[in-house]
């Protein structure tokens, strides 16, 4: 929670305002509409002393009442409520499409936006954080726009127009009427001030009491097991009481604002009609917009009624006006999401289909099964190579903080069809090195070639869909079966998709499921075994077919006999590509061509599984179990 | 529904009562004010009497107080009451959760009994003021007002009887076209919630298949609903304003022109017919019975709204815990005997879907004994059984020869310490943690509880030691520390059953199995169960229960396991060839 009180941020107002200029023409009608509604609204209690003066007043005093004048009266009032009505209907109606037309228009531009961002800020910010501003600050808003805003300026327009009109009817009572509210205002900001301060009290206790329910219950079943109920509850009770005396606090301050504003109103009505008829008794002249003349009793009772039509508006200009501050402020957050810096990519490099026509390399125009990078060159032309999988690293350093290294002098070299595994500690830079080569992050120093490229001169995509991944913490997306396959090849038949799960040796349970390939499953992957999951995510990287593969602690969280299956949908996946494998059993990088060992971000051994072994170094201690993988 | 939640107001009876009342006497305030305003305009100012002004001033002017006064009492109290009755709700559901078994606790799912706690108790608590002060407010001015009306001028006062029913079948409409759009806009906002959380979780996936066109055009599809539905109920709801005005500016015209007629009639004379100052109060009660009717609607729409949220609060209210202690439970735990008799078991109670099958086992006091195999295999259900974590389907489960269901559960659950699989450590110090073991432990046995689990050691390395803050979940000690420590924990209970549930699984071999060492050797009376997927975490026990699929495969020692078991070879033989150690 933000402690610092809230202020009206101006940027995110005039950052909101070009959003919603797609709607310019739309928005300067809703502006007259709304200034002709809140005209007629005025009119309205305007005509209540006009129908006083103008018409009962005179024809009280004729013999004969001619109600002619009276009935044109009305008739024009009619037409006046008439465009009032329409002009109310048109400006919320039109409110309704720009508000939603800009909403729609920043949540697209946030996700569009968020989609481009660099790793680094997902580590940076909580994925709570970064989803409240689609939840919380969006909602609040849509709530401005389309109540606030609108509502803010018929406020202030009739607050205008009372305003003139009560000049015109009395310098002396309006010049009342402006210190009595000076006095009203500052009693009703006192007010919000404090409940202000409550609630941002509140929400603290609120967040707090909400963080332990969270601790808590997801505690819950280690609670039971240590009899601990009592105690739990006890530390809650303390909390909860607290945040019911805050909120109690903050609430009845918010709740007293209305029942303030309307009585101090009548107040002030009371205050002007013992002046105002003091002064008319008095015969004290009157000052107005339209001249000099004496205090009529009939303009005091048409200002008495002015007097309601001020303070009715003025109530809630001070109520929006908190909620426009609020919804400012989640504004504000929005943007700053849209102005954080996106992805550089420099890359020149591009990824193509490739066939060879008479022993040339040449781009083609359909899926070949052959990739080639072609490296437009500076004096215009162009070169092919074919994609093989070579990846090398010259003495690369990496920090993710500065001053804070993470990986030094990393050279290392992984031939076309290699399988290299890391192994070390958690935190010795396993999982860093293989998201320099995919561009997660940039190094600080040294080189990455791909295929004797830099891989700074590679497009990031491109770079990207040469690399297959497959995580630890699988993450599937909301779809079919077939769907989360086919995520690795947008354009995969389902023929390709059912030979990349064969291959990955999903097809069987795949087929045992109630809906075989076309059965839902949600993100979390409900009704998946972890050891399922993982194997779709294999068949996904399979289908996508890319010359290298990053396998990170892909079988880390399976028993050890569901990980035999896995490993062997793996084995099929890795053959004739060049893979990074990070494990933490030992027994899975085994077969490795080479094997790293990281300490600290170095690698302190390097060789194959039986060359370590003889070694008897730190990799052999690691074997042996002498050293804790975690 | 309504009665269960209701049963949480308790103390708070008194301010949920007294602000309807307050508010009922700050609306008759309300209402009377309008008439003083009249007599002011027509008996003072009309006839220039400013004594008259000033006496009815000083009415008006007391009047005003009171209403001011009524309305901040009713203001506090309904933010007392509802504050209260929130605190209260959250405070018997957390108590009601405290309570649950596991079973109960796996039908809800953790975040589903968050947000009941959180965000489903703050919707009642706005509703339920909404409800305490407008519920009754609305009605209230509608019914006073005109009566004020009625008693000013009956004829005249018809008109709201046309205008009353045409807004409210008005605004009924429109509410009920609105709320089906409303409810479907919800959930598409889930949708779109989910959208944006599977690409946060997955954003390394995403960019890595270079899916990231892919995933904003499902964003957009998304949003293009809801841009959609939201715009088609916004602009019925904008027929709200204009079907108000319609009713506001009849009645005034209606008014206008009667009351006009009227007025001339009577010659402004009060007592005669009607006034001026009461053809303008007739205004104020215009504009006060129809915005009343107004906000009516908007309490309707609260209501509905935060009707699915009652009913997700009742529905933990009134969830019988599936755990109960037995009459007149056995409070003694003889001694760390476990078992087994014709033991099956389903989460669901469903035959078809059982975990556990006609298990039979008997394990004596004081035995160690290792659990393995593989994934769903049942091996983590079958430990929760001892502790009653949850209930046999059939048959029995005796530990220290008596059946659990007889027994206190507090009491049996302070003699079986379960290092639970999925385990927790809790914001607090190292201390404060090991104390849920045993409260009243002192330093030194704390000390020696993590001696034997191996943690002591690396406590001692910490700047604080045992006074180290540990963040939420653990967050800040690594995988094997945090076992370590868990372990610690349950060994401060001094149960006489221990049973771990691949607790060591983090933890290096070595390690392991100086732990193993120091149980048998300090505490050979306790009965241990250990869960593990490492052979060599297991192969040294007493005996070894193999796990295939809910039923026992094979039990005995290592030796006979190798021997007679095909599974357990198979493990054994696929670690072996993984090289697990070399002692």
């Amino acid at each position: 929670m933000n402690k610092k009180k809230p202020s009206f941020d101006k940027t995110a107002l005039k950052r909101l305002l070009a959003v919603m200029g797609q709607y310019k023409a739309r928005m300067i009608l809703v502006i007259i509409c709304i200034l002709l509604s809140a005209v007629a609204t005025v009119a309205s209690s305007l005509f209540i002393q006009t129908l006083i003066d103008d018409y009962i007043a005179p024809l009280l005093l004729d013999a004969v009442p001619d109600f002619g004048g009276l009935l044109k009266a009305l008739s024009v009032m009619f037409g006046i409520y008439l465009v009032g009505m329409l002009c109310a209907f048109f400006y919320n109606w039109n409110m309704a499409l720009i508000a939603q037309g800009t909403l729609k228009k920043i949540r697209d531009d946030m996700f569009a936006h968020m989609q481009k961002l660099p790793i680094p800020y997902f580590d940076q910010h909580s994925h709570g954080d970064i989803m409240s501003r689609y939840t919380n600050d969006t909602d609040t808003l849509r709530q401005m726009i389309s109540q606030s805003l609108p509502q803010l300026l018929n406020s202030v327009i009739s607050i205008v127009a009372v305003f003139m009109a009560m000049l015109s009817i009395s310098v002396w009572l309006t010049g009342l009427v402006v210190i009595c509210m000076f006095f009203i205002l500052k009693t009703i900001g006192n007010i919000a001030g404090r409940s202000g301060k409550y609630f941002v009290e509140q929400q603290r206790a609120l967040g707090d009491v909400n963080g332990y329910i969270e601790e808590m219950i997801h505690g819950q079943k280690v609670i039971k097991v240590f009899c601990h109920e009592d105690k739990s509850e006890e530390e809650f009770i303390k909390k909860n009481d607290h945040l019911k005396k805050i909120a109690a606090t903050a609430n009845g301050y918010a709740n007293i604002l209305m029942p303030a504003m309307n009585n101090l109103g009548y107040i002030l009505y009371v205050v002007i009609a013992v002046v105002g008829g003091g002064l008319a008794i008095a015969g004290v002249t009157n000052l107005s917009l339209t001249g000099v003349a004496p205090l009529s009793l009939g303009m005091i009772a048409a200002f008495l009624q002015l007097s309601r039509s001020f303070i009715h508006p003025l109530g809630q200009v001070s109520q929006q006006l908190s909620s426009v501050i609020m919804a400012l402020a989640g504004a504000g957050r929005i943007f700053e999401l849209i102005d954080e810096e996106i992805e550089e990519d420099h890359g020149y490099v591009s990824l193509v289909d490739a066939k060879y026509k008479n022993g040339k390399l040449v781009e083609a125009d359909e899926h070949t099964g052959i990739w080639a990078w072609k490296h437009p060159h500076k004096d215009g032309t162009l070169t092919y190579k074919e994609v093989n999988g070579e990846v090398r690293m010259f003495d690369v350093d990496f920090e993710y903080e500065e001053g804070k290294p993470v990986l030094h002098n990393i050279t290392l070299y992984a031939k076309p069809g290699q399988k290299v595994a890391f192994v070390g500690a958690t935190g010795a830079g396993k999982t860093t090195i293989t998201n320099l080569i995919n561009r997660f992050y940039d190094i600080a120093d040294g080189k990455i070639r791909y295929d004797d490229i830099n891989i700074n001169k590679i497009r990031k995509s491109d770079l990207r869909r040469s690399l297959g991944v497959v995580l630890q913490d699988v993450n599937l997306f909301t779809g079919t079966v077939m769907e989360n396959i086919r995520y690795g090849k947008l354009d995969a038949t389902d023929e390709e998709c059912i030979a990349a799960a064969k291959l990955a040796n999903a097809d069987g349970f795949i087929r045992m499921l109630p809906k075989g390939y076309d059965t839902m499953i949600d993100g979390e992957g409900g009704g998946l075994s972890q050891g399922q999951r993982q194997l779709i995510s294999i068949a996904r990287a399979a289908v996508a077919d890319p010359p290298v593969m990053i396998l990170d602690e892909a079988t880390s969280s399976i028993d050890t006999r569901t990980e035999a299956i896995v490993q062997r949908g793996m084995d099929a996946l890795m053959q004739g590509r060049t893979v990074f494998v990070i494990a933490h059993r030992l027994s899975t990088v085994k077969n490795s061509d080479v094997i790293m060992v990281l300490d600290h971000g170095k690698i302190i051994e390097r060789g194959s599984h039986e060359e370590l072994i003889a070694k008897k170094g730190n990799y052999y201690q690691l074997y042996t179990g002498a050293f804790e993988l975690q | 529904m309504l009665k269960t939640l209701a049963g949480s107001i308790r103390e708070y009876k008194k301010d949920s009562i007294l602000t309807p009342i307050l508010v009922s006497l700050e609306v008759i305030m309300e209402v009377i004010i309008p008439l003083l305003m009249a007599r002011l305009i027509d008996y003072g100012i009309d006839c220039g009497d400013m004594a008259y002004i000033l006496k009815i001033g000083f009415i008006l002017l007391i009047t005003a107080m009171m209403s001011l006064f009524f309305g901040v009492a009713a203001g506090k109290t309904a933010a007392r009451a509802s504050a209260g009755f929130a605190g209260n709700l959250r405070e018997d559901m957390y108590r009601r959760v405290q309570q649950f078994s596991f079973s109960n606790i796996d039908r809800f799912s953790t975040a589903s009994i968050v947000t009941r706690l959180t965000t489903d108790v703050t919707n009642i608590q706005n509703a339920y003021q909404m409800i305490i002060r407008m519920a009754f407010r609305s009605p209230a001015i509608l019914i006073f007002a005109l009566v004020c009306s009625i008693r000013i001028d009956a004829k005249l006062s018809l008109v709201f009887f046309l205008a009353i029913p045409i807004l409210a079948v008005g605004l009924l409409i429109i509410m009920t076209s609105v709320h089906p759009i409303f409810e479907r806009v919800f959930h598409t906002y889930d949708d779109l919630n989910a959208v944006v959380q599977e690409n946060l979780y997955g954003i390394r996936v995403v960019k890595s298949y270079v899916r990231e066109e892919h995933e904003i055009g499902k964003f957009a599809k998304i949003s293009n609903k809801i841009y959609k539905d939201f715009t088609k109920a916004e602009q019925t709801l904008a027929l709200n304003m204009p079907l108000m005005q319609f009713c506001v500016y009849g009645c005034m015209i209606f008014i206008s022109w009667f009351g006009a007629r009227a007025v001339v009639a009577s010659g402004g004379n009060a007592a005669i017919g009607l006034s001026t100052g009461e053809l303008m109060s007739l205004f104020t009660y215009t504009m006060q019975i129809l915005m009343s009717l107004m906000m009516l609607s908007m309490v309707f729409v609260m209501i509905t709204i935060s009707r699915t949220s009652a009913e997700r609060i009742a529905e933990i209210l009134t969830e019988e815990s599936s755990l109960k202690n037995g009459e007149n439970p056995i409070t003694e735990v003889k001694d760390g005997s476990i078992s087994f008799e014709n033991v099956s078991f389903s989460y669901s109670n469903k035959k078809e879907k059982e975990c556990l099958k006609n298990i039979n086992l008997k394990i004596e006091s004081g035995e160690t004994v290792g659990i393995i195999g593989g994934t769903g295999s049942a091996k983590s259900t079958l430990i929760q059984l001892i502790p009653r974590l949850y209930d046999v389907t059939e048959g029995r489960l005796l530990v220290g020869g008596v059946d659990v269901r007889k027994m206190d559960l507090k009491a049996l659950r302070e003699q079986v310490a379960v290092v639970l699989q999925k385990n927790t450590l809790f914001s607090g110090t190292i201390k404060e943690n090991l104390r849920w073991g045993n409260e009243q432990a002192s330093d030194e046995e704390m000390r020696y509880a993590c001696q034997l689990a191996q943690a002591d050691e690396f406590i001692q390395r910490f700047p604080d030691k045992y006074d180290t803050y540990i963040e939420q979940g653990g967050s800040n000690v690594s995988g094997g520390q945090k076992q370590r420590l868990c372990i610690a924990r349950a060994l401060l209970k001094k149960p006489k059953i221990l049973i771990l549930d691949d607790s060591t699984s983090a933890v290096d071999t070595k390690t392991d199995a100086k732990i193993r060492q120091g149980f048998k050797e300090f505490i050979p009376e306790t009965t241990k169960l250990i869960i593990a997927q490492r052979v060599s975490s297991v192969q040294d026990a007493d005996k070894i229960i193999v796990m295939d699929n809910g039923s026992i495969s094979g039990w005995g020692s290592h030796e006979e396991l190798l021997r007679s078991n095909p599974i357990y070879r198979e493990v054994y033989e696929s670690q072996m060839k993984g090289g697990e150690d070399d002692e």
